[in-house]
């Protein structure tokens, strides 16, 4: 764009409403929104809400691509509207609507929570025998760099639904959980600290799991954090089968274990302490010295 | 049931290994014959239809035993992923049994049908050597 930094264009936000308390269907609203270069498709919203409607509805927080809470079909694709230019994607008309595939709670907002309630099947954290350990770790658990990298693009997931929304198994299965939960499920099913496989693979048999991945791929294409979740039910796939068919014996029997006592280096001196905690009765997590 | 996608699935996999392993040999000996020029299983010349061929083959106990094989992979195979496409039209859990038992009782009778077939004809090639 050769535009100077205060030069503005009319863009027209053409944004589906949906009011469940009045409206019987959605139905499109055009605002006429003077934008200058750098502005993003939130701050259009913003400048709607602070000058046109104030009823208009959407669901933001960081504006920095972090939180994943402001994720909304930027014509007719999913896209986080905190880090998305609205001239790079628009020169007339902008068109809006809320991630497909959720319920609507209102205009933009969609309702998360069949997502986050299948994410949280998955068994989303580190499941170990040690717990005294992890509440107050004394060390780190011996995992290579290679080990690492298996599951830390999946670890960059900030749930936003923009895959699930693109997800044209989502759109049709009830019973599919869909890329999301299902790439964070590989994430704990692949990290050598997790030793519950037998138990997520107990999930991952049902309908539930990740057989009805059809590959079409859209969930990569458009995950704003550049995490893969196609390529992650691809391996969980692999993984699953390789394990029924005796292939990958030695791979779960036990959970990395904490660095032999020659590597350990303890607590490195230039960090400082924490500082005292302000809140009365709150406890440390820090283990006795 | 425990572990019952992973093992259909498995399955399903495996099948479609051996169907393109068993549909390659049958294009090498059906339709490349004039290039691979396979005389092991073609002794009568090139022609794979030729009667005298045919019945070679249908007396082999190998091609018995492979006929069976490409019939239960093809049918567990398709059947399943027939099966699969179905489920994605969300059908109720009673729908759902339904197309399972169906293609359950489908897959087996025709591999009982398609097995008896192929055991006969090798048992027909036999007695026409008589």
């Amino acid at each position: 764009m050769s535009q100077t930094k205060n030069q503005t264009t009319d863009i027209v936000f053409r944004v589906r409403r949906f009011d469940p308390g009045q409206d019987d269907e959605p139905n499109y609203e055009d605002f006429t929104v003077p934008v200058k270069p750098g502005m993003v498709v939130l701050d259009g919203l913003w400048w709607i809400k602070e000058n046109l409607d104030a009823t208009l509805s959407w669901r933001s927080s960081c504006r920095m691509g972090v939180c994943g809470s402001c994720a909304m079909m930027v014509n007719s694709r999913p896209m986080l509207s905190c880090n998305t230019q609205v001239l790079d994607v628009a020169d007339q008309v902008l068109l809006l609507a809320p991630l497909p595939n959720f319920d609507i709670i209102r205009d933009l907002v969609p309702d998360l929570m069949p997502m986050l309630e299948n994410h949280r099947k998955q068994m989303p954290w580190i499941v170990r025998d040690d717990g005294e350990e992890q509440e107050a770790p004394t060390d780190q658990y011996w995992q290579t760099p290679h080990e690492l990298e298996k599951y830390l693009q999946f670890s960059y997931c900030i749930k936003c639904g923009a895959c699930m929304a693109a997800c044209p198994i989502v759109a049709i299965d009830n019973d599919y959980p869909g890329p999301q939960p299902l790439a964070q499920g590989y994430r704990y099913l692949i990290d050598t600290r997790d030793g519950a496989f037998k138990e997520r693979k107990k999930i991952l048999s049902t309908e539930a799991g990740p057989w009805s991945c059809h590959y079409a791929g859209e969930c990569s294409s458009v995950c704003p954090k550049g995490v893969d979740p196609a390529r992650a039910i691809q391996l969980m796939k692999r993984e699953l089968v390789f394990d029924y068919l005796r292939l990958n014996k030695k791979r779960y029997q036990k959970p990395a274990c904490l660095l032999p006592p020659e590597n350990r280096s303890g607590r490195r001196s230039e960090i400082p302490e924490p500082p005292a905690f302000t809140v009365e009765g709150a406890v440390s997590n820090n283990p006795p010295t | 049931m425990s572990m019952r996608q992973t093992k259909l699935w498995s399955w399903h996999v495996i099948a479609g290994v051996v169907l393109l392993v068993l549909v390659g040999l049958h294009m090498a000996i059906m339709h490349l014959n004039g290039i691979l020029n396979l005389v092991g299983y073609n002794p009568a010349g090139e022609d794979p239809i030729a009667w005298e061929n045919v019945v070679f083959r249908a007396q082999q106990v190998t091609f018995m035993i492979v006929y069976i094989l490409v019939l239960a992979a093809g049918l567990f195979h398709g059947l399943y992923g027939t099966r699969t496409i179905l489920f994605e039209l969300n059908p109720s859990p009673g729908v759902r049994t339904l197309i399972t038992t169906v293609f359950l009782i489908l897959g087996i009778g025709l591999f009982i049908f398609g097995s008896w077939a192929a055991i006969a004809a090798r048992s027909t090639a036999l007695a026409l050597m008589q």
